[in-house]
């Protein structure tokens, strides 16, 4: 099995787009409301770690 | 007076004959249950996001969690992490048996490979929620 050395960002943004993909899959009724479901939550995955990127970035100064 | 029902009627339980089977293939297969119930689409996007995502966490050298007891704190985490493990079902069983042993180390992509690999789990059980949602009829 290869070895596989990803930034903190890269990993973070293939955990978003994955569980973003099963939540899009498994909540709602239609496949238009699965897709946007899906896509509203990778959009809040990422939200959230720019956002607590930098809040610990100011927070260790 | 009249009296009117203040609790609706419970729903008796789905017959178990139902549900089991893709619940259980489910476990077994990360979207079997789905393309067992004929939804083959959605399975497949299941089976591609839980199998990627374990896939991942092994790439990146995650370690497995062992059931341990001790304070309230390392119970909840390894007994927890030894279930969300345990959830990707023959993904988890077939790297235990092929003899993967990966220790706890520091760094931050063996600590995403260790979240990843436990995140696959926890996916996998969504899906055989969602499958046994399917098969019982409350969901389409």
């Amino acid at each position: 099995m290869p070895k596989m050395n990803l930034s903190h960002f890269e990993a973070a943004i293939l955990f978003a787009l994955f569980s973003s993909a099963v939540l899009g899959v498994i909540t709602k009724r239609t496949d238009a409301e699965r897709l946007r479901y899906g896509v509203r939550c990778f959009v809040y995955f990422v939200a959230a770690l720019i956002g607590l990127g930098w809040l610990m970035h100011f927070g260790h100064g | 007076m009249p009296t009117t029902p203040t609790k609706a009627a419970a729903e008796p339980a789905p017959p178990i004959g139902k549900w089991a089977p893709p619940v259980l293939l489910g476990w077994l297969i990360p979207g079997g249950g789905h393309f067992l119930l004929k939804r083959t689409g959605r399975g497949a996007l299941l089976a591609v996001s839980v199998l990627s995502m374990f896939l991942l966490g092994l790439m990146m050298r995650g370690a497995m969690f062992q059931p341990q007891t001790g304070d309230i704190l390392t119970t909840i985490i390894y007994c927890g992490g030894f279930l969300g493990d345990l959830a990707s079902g023959l993904l988890y069983l077939l790297t235990s048996w092929l003899g993967y042993t990966q220790a706890d180390m520091a760094g931050h992509v063996h600590d995403y490979g260790t979240k990843f690999l436990v995140a696959a789990g926890l996916m996998n059980v969504l899906a055989m929620v969602d499958a046994y949602e399917i098969a019982t009829g409350k969901k389409d």
